[in-house]
């Protein structure tokens, strides 16, 4: 089975985000990105069905900036290819756009399954697996977790996670577009000397974007941090301060004794 | 017509989902808005009935067949993309769940329509439409001016009241075939109910919650401590399931339970939409967190910047001398 894997970049939600001067648009000047995490378990599915049933990985990124790392990371875990697609993406890339790129690019890259991560953060015009599959005309799942091959290797059994903990089976047909909540295992770990070694050794591939239309979309006017009137009271003081006035908070409401 | 506002009726085992009520009461006012008509999407197989509970509707159309019967992406999107193209509404709103991520942005790609995803919030003013997207895991909104005649909204669960999409009424009811669906590429199998857990987390007063910042599986118990000190359960965000450190059974969000107890702990818990869809309902909500700008501050009822591990240990230490 070819598996092709689209990895993202996106910020790290961990450090701060702050809107640039225009308002309407994040200040990338010190913005740090990672791989989209949904992305590694897309990729260790991949790898985990590489490696109970065969085929090859290939991991693709449009060039968005600081894509190299991330991808000879995706070598060092064990993905066959790893393609870097350049154009003018640095300022970020619409969800349409970006699934109209892949589209052109997959028609000379092998493919059964395409196995993306489920969902992004910080794109607003949905996921790029779906628009993907809708122009490549295949069928798509999102939210899956679990996947394994079925009908004689024509096809792919997809667990897709509804809320409550209730999972529904799905049969796919090959070729199929699946977006990966999670993984089976916790996505692998490839230690920093393997990536130095594998960056000595190995190559990315190149590819140029091609232009591509899209039809209408949308114009951030405005970009914020969220004015909640019922924003949290904070506690304030060293922890020894803090546990106490938490100890008398829940006793005056009956969670605890004084 | 073009100046309807419909709504897909998301539905699981004969039940309709909360958000369908939700997207009903919003799609009502953006109607009004537009001075269209509000439609109810609602397909399945032996659904009819539920027609009933729609009446904010003005209008319900039902889809029924046997390749309805389950929900499959393809089968549903087919059924819709017809739908909606014989009527091209100004404004569709689709539940940003599970089911309904397909469908938004499957019908967006088919359709050629313009998609805004994680709204929160939607205005139409003089036929112009703003949506409201929630974005970052919840650190930003972004409003933005969404261009094209027809627009898919897909909506976060909780954005808006459900009680003012159970409005009593008496919608027509249209009855639309879908059109055949001869080799469908998709194949519903089989519902999997969850596991029955060492502990029901739905049923506690109690949940202490940990997330990410506990780093290492290693550092639960520091959690769990607490959890014992208050006579509560230990609960998770996803990524702590996803690694294997808890069960699934003790997930809270989206993709785990919706839990309503009486007080929820959430510990090194950034508060991304998906876990805040599943313990918003919480009576007394306590978060402790390093960032104060984490989202999960926006919901909880007291806050704590610091650091877990300098302040957990001795909540906890301080709950059990007092006992
Ligand atoms: C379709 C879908 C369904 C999903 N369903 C769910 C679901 O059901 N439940 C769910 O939880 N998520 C769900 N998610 C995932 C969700 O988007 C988030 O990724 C997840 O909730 C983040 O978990 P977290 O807050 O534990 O981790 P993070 O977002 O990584 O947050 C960790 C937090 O810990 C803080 N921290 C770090 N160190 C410390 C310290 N020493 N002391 C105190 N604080 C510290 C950090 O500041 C940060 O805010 C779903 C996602 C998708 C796409
Ligand atoms: N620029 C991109 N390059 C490669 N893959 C992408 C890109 N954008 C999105 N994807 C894929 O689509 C998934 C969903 O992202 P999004 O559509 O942004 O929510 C990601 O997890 C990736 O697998």
């Amino acid at each position: 089975m070819n598996i092709v894997v689209p990895v993202k970049m996106v910020p790290d939600l961990v450090e701060e985000l702050e809107v640039d001067a225009t308002g309407r648009a994040l200040d990338r000047s010190f913005l740090k990105l990672r791989i989209n995490e949904f992305d590694e378990h897309a990729l260790e599915e991949a790898l985990l069905l590489k490696a109970k049933h065969g085929g090859t990985v290939t991991v693709l990124a449009l060039d968005t900036g600081e894509v190299d790392e991330t991808l000879f990371t995706c070598l060092a875990k064990g993905a066959d290819r790893a393609i870097k697609i350049t154009g003018q993406f640095q300022d970020g890339v619409s969800s349409h756009a970006a699934a109209a790129v892949l589209a052109r690019v997959l028609g000379s890259i092998p493919h059964d399954l395409i196995l993306t991560g489920v969902q992004a953060a910080d794109d607003r015009d949905g996921q790029v697996g779906i628009l993907l599959a809708s122009t490549l005309d295949l069928p798509h799942v999102s939210v899956v977790s679990g996947v394994e091959p079925a009908a004689a290797g024509k096809a792919v059994t997809a667990r897709q996670e509804y809320a409550g903990g209730i999972m529904a089976e799905l049969e796919v047909d090959l070729p199929a577009v699946l977006g990966i909540q999670a993984a089976r295992e916790a996505p692998r770990y490839a230690p920093v000397s393997k990536v130095r070694q594998v960056m000595k050794t190995q190559k990315l591939e190149e590819v140029a974007a091609p232009a591509v239309e899209v039809g209408a979309g949308s114009t951030v006017s405005r970009l914020a941090k969220p004015e909640t009137g019922g924003r949290a009271e904070i506690l304030e003081g060293s922890p020894e301060e803090v546990a106490d006035r938490l100890v008398a908070i829940l006793a005056e409401r009956g969670f605890a004794k004084r | 017509m073009a100046n309807d506002i419909a709504v897909v009726i998301e539905h699981l085992e004969g039940k309709v989902a909360d958000i369908s009520f939700e997207m009903l009461g919003k799609g009502r006012e953006l109607a009004k808005a537009s001075g269209g008509q509000l439609l109810a999407l609602l397909l399945g197989h032996g659904v009819k009935g539920l027609a009933a509970e729609l009446g904010c509707a003005d209008g319900v159309i039902v889809s029924e067949h046997e390749t309805l019967r389950h929900y499959t992406p393809e089968a549903h999107k087919q059924a819709l993309a017809a739908i909606l193209k014989a009527r091209a509404p100004r404004v569709t709103l689709v539940a940003n769940t599970a089911m309904g991520m397909d469908l938004a942005a499957g019908l967006s790609g088919s359709l050629g329509w313009s998609l805004c995803a994680y709204c929160r919030d939607a205005r139409l003013t003089d036929g112009r439409l703003t949506a409201v997207s929630q974005i970052y895991g919840g650190k930003l909104l972004a409003d933005a001016d969404v261009e094209g005649p027809s627009t898919i909204l897909s909506i976060l669960a909780g954005s808006f009241p459900a009680e003012a999409g159970k409005a009593a009424g008496n919608p027509r009811v249209e009855e639309v075939p879908p059109p055949p669906l001869d080799k469908p590429r998709i194949r519903f199998k089989r519902l999997i109910q969850p596991e029955a857990g060492d502990v029901d987390i739905t049923r506690q007063a109690v949940l202490v919650s940990v997330g990410r910042g506990i780093q290492s599986k290693d550092n639960i118990p520091v959690v769990e401590e607490l959890a014992q000190a208050l006579g509560g359960a230990l609960s998770a965000s996803r990524p702590i399931v996803d690694q294997g450190w808890l069960p699934k059974t003790r997930q809270v969000g989206k993709s785990g339970m919706t839990v309503k107890p009486k007080l929820y702990v959430a510990v090194g818990i950034s508060g991304a939409p998906e876990h805040i869809e599943g313990m918003r309902g919480a009576e007394l909500i306590v978060a402790i967190n390093t960032d104060p700008n984490a989202p999960i501050f926006n919901v909880a009822h007291y806050g704590v910047v610091s650091d877990l591990f300098d302040v957990i240990p001795l909540l906890a230490e301080k709950l059990k001398a007092s006992k």
